[in-house]
């Protein structure tokens, strides 16, 4: 945790212009999200293929209210967050009672409901051209210029990741943690598990919509292309690429692959095959995911003489 | 002392000359991957082929152009973050790019802010309506493919036409362009269906404009393969009323996939499809077929009006930086604005400062499918 704030803190040291601020934001923004899917995923143990969806809900939600409806951002921020939870929290009731690929159907299915709306609504959308969306102000104070928004970013991430640390030690935390290694067992010591995966479904999304919300803020300009199926699978490779059950594994997922393609550029029309490459090499030789994987390798070190 | 006034004036010396020789930097973002391919590919090869040929004569200004480019693969996002890093770090002195609308339209407020003169490569009106200061762009807008259409309906002594458009981007701006500008032309939108990104048989949609009383024309607004299956349903229907596509499908292509169904179809397009076929007296004659055998012996491939456009962005970039005499952004930007008569592949380009894509319909060539080609339509 300390690593953490004294990471995002230093950083900037490091940054030399506002593209690398705008990358370090991108990162955070990304990392927020994969933060509330590792509880679901890593923790509870459910799969959301749907998760840009409520990424969607968020960002739209809160550029159709501005823009189109006068809201003060704030305002709208925290509605398009809560109406994302409340979604999640009607459909989760039934789609949780599935399991494995059912509940990843659901999901899915769920996602492209949205990414679909999002598409063909456009008197409130613009449609797959995209729409613009006025920048984050509170109180007369425009919230303008990358230094700005990467400290906010910096610390809702750092916000993000202490109550997702102390929610996973929590009496919660332990009967997600149940309901992973084996639901029957969970229930049988005395664990709602319908309620516990519930709670765990709601809150990714309503941080995965917040993080859309700012997204679409901070970027001034929302098209349908972050409502998809494949930015779902993005946030899902985030979070298993990183480490599943890891909360800093999901932080260094996001870091990892939202930085990497800025990095490859350099391969020209190679990109995609070296980014495939890194992406096969490292599940094959760190199937848990990289923090996990590093973290055993350190704790084996240590103990060996 | 004296020793240190020599040293001084040789670094003097060697930095004003490599001020002089430092390449100006042309940025690109474009759709090279992805589900916009078709546009951001031969843009790319444009835009390495003519970069290389006017390094080969001697550059411009007396320095040599280097084209920083990146793939934003039709994702919006990331079309944003690469013209950061283009302003940002690499430091352009231009950008030419921007495949789609979205991808520009995301673009927009940051050169806007950097105050980067930004020659777009996409279609929508809304990229220079309202005018934006450093934005300027060089394809056809919609708006001009719905006029063009109009008035040879108008000609034909159509007055009552249908619509069927797809569900893409571009389908729904240009049916939107056409509604809003049918009245200006004394037409009447009788009917209007629409049809999904992937549907596979429109003849349900086809069948209601048939049973419509009074329609004399058909319009499709669309590309990809959606159009070649309306034309095709079109005759299994039998319906007889002329029909007219959209300046997306203006593509051997399209000829291809609908087969004999797309005889006597006709459709707006740039003068580029037919360059060969041009009178010797047309003006636009000679750029065409330069750029078009250029491009076809470079790359053995069939041309586009798509990488014309690119082809478009860099002269008028190049022309405008001549004209200034520098690489200063805001003169280069005011260059640009002042461009007139310049002959390109789309058309004659004569900006102003309401005016930022500077086409008229003249751009457009009406052309009909005559024997599986396209012809100029008479």
């Amino acid at each position: 945790m300390l690593a953490l704030i004294a990471g995002v803190a230093l950083l900037p040291l490091a940054l030399a212009n506002n593209y690398h601020y705008e990358i370090a934001i991108l990162v955070g923004l990304n990392a927020i999200v994969c933060v509330g899917l590792n509880l679901l995923i890593g923790y509870a143990g459910q799969i959301s293929l749907g998760h840009a969806g409520f990424f969607g809900i968020g960002a739209y939600g809160s550029a159709i209210l501005t823009a189109r409806y006068g809201w003060p951002p704030l305002a709208a921020l925290v509605a398009a967050s809560a109406a994302a939870a409340a979604l999640a929290f009607a459909v989760g009731r039934p789609i949780l009672r599935l399991r494995g690929h059912y509940l990843a159907m659901a999901t899915l299915g769920l996602g492209i409901i949205i990414s679909i709306v999002v598409a063909t609504e456009d008197r409130y959308t613009g449609g797959p051209d995209g729409m613009s969306v006025p920048p984050l102000a509170l109180a007369g104070f425009t919230l303008a210029g990358e230094r700005a928004w990467y400290w906010l970013v910096g610390a809702l991430l750092v916000a993000t990741v202490w109550l997702s640390l102390n929610l996973i030690e929590s009496p919660v935390g332990r009967a997600l943690r149940a309901l992973h290694g084996s639901e029957v067992a969970a229930e049988v010591s005395g664990i709602d598990s319908a309620r516990h995966k519930l709670l765990a479904f709601a809150l990714s999304a309503a941080i995965a919509a917040l993080a859309g919300a700012l997204t679409a803020h901070y970027a001034g300009f929302i098209t349908p292309g972050k409502v998809t199926f494949l930015h779902s699978i993005e946030l899902v490779v985030m979070v298993v690429f990183g480490g599943m059950a890891s909360t800093f594994g999901a932080v260094v997922g996001a870091a990892v692959l939202t930085a990497l393609p800025q990095l490859l550029t350099v391969f020209k029309e190679y990109e995609m095959v070296v980014f495939g490459s890194v992406m096969m090499l490292t599940m094959i030789f760190m199937p848990r995911g990289l923090v996990p994987t590093i973290a055993a390798l350190a704790a084996r070190r240590r103990k060996a003489p | 002392m004296k020793l240190h006034a020599w040293f001084a004036a040789a670094l003097l010396a060697v930095s004003a000359a490599a001020q002089a020789q430092a390449p100006i930097r042309i940025g690109a973002f474009l759709s090279v991957t992805g589900p916009a391919a078709f546009l951001g590919d031969p843009e790319q090869k444009t835009l390495e082929l003519y970069v290389e040929r006017l390094n080969a004569d001697g550059g411009v200004l007396g320095r040599k152009l280097e084209l920083v480019s990146y793939d934003s693969g039709g994702d919006a996002e990331k079309a944003r973050t690469f013209a950061k890093r283009l302003i940002e770090q690499d430091r352009v002195d231009l950008i030419v790019g921007g495949s789609t609308t979205g991808e520009t339209m995301a673009v927009v407020p940051l050169v806007e802010a950097a105050g980067l003169p930004f020659i777009s490569l996409a279609g929508a009106v809304v990229i220079v309506e309202p005018v934006k200061k450093w934005v300027f762009k060089t394809p056809h807008t919609d708006r001009m493919a719905c006029d063009k259409i109009f008035v040879d309906m108008k000609a034909r002594g159509v007055s009552k036409a249908a619509l069927i458009s797809g569900s893409g981007g571009f389908d729904k701006s240009m049916r939107a362009q056409c509604q809003g500008v049918a009245k200006n032309h004394g037409i009447d939108v009788v009917a209007d269906e629409t049809y999904g990104a992937s549907d596979t048989d429109m003849t349900t949609q086809l069948t209601k404009i048939r049973n419509t009383p009074g329609v004399q024309a058909v319009l499709n607004a669309g590309f990809g393969q959606g159009p070649a299956i309306v034309t095709k349903n079109y005759r299994q229907l039998g319906i007889t009323v002329p029909l007219y596509q959209s300046h997306g499908v203006a593509s051997k292509q399209y000829i291809n996939l609908a087969g004999d169904a797309a005889e006597g179809v006709r459709l707006p397009a740039a003068a580029l499809l037919v360059a060969e076929s041009l009178p010797d007296s047309d003006p636009q004659k000679k750029v065409v077929v330069s750029y078009k055998q250029a491009y076809e012996t470079h790359f053995k491939q069939d041309v586009s009006t798509f990488g014309g456009h690119a082809y478009d962005g860099l002269m008028l970039a190049v022309a405008a930086m001549k004209k200034a005499g520098s690489t200063d952004k805001a003169k280069v930007r005011d260059a640009l604005e002042q461009i007139r008569g310049y002959m390109g592949t789309a058309g004659v380009v004569n900006m102003s400062a309401q005016d930022h894509m500077g086409l008229d319909l003249t751009a457009f060539r009406m052309l009909e499918v005559r024997k599986g080609d396209w012809v100029l339509a008479r």
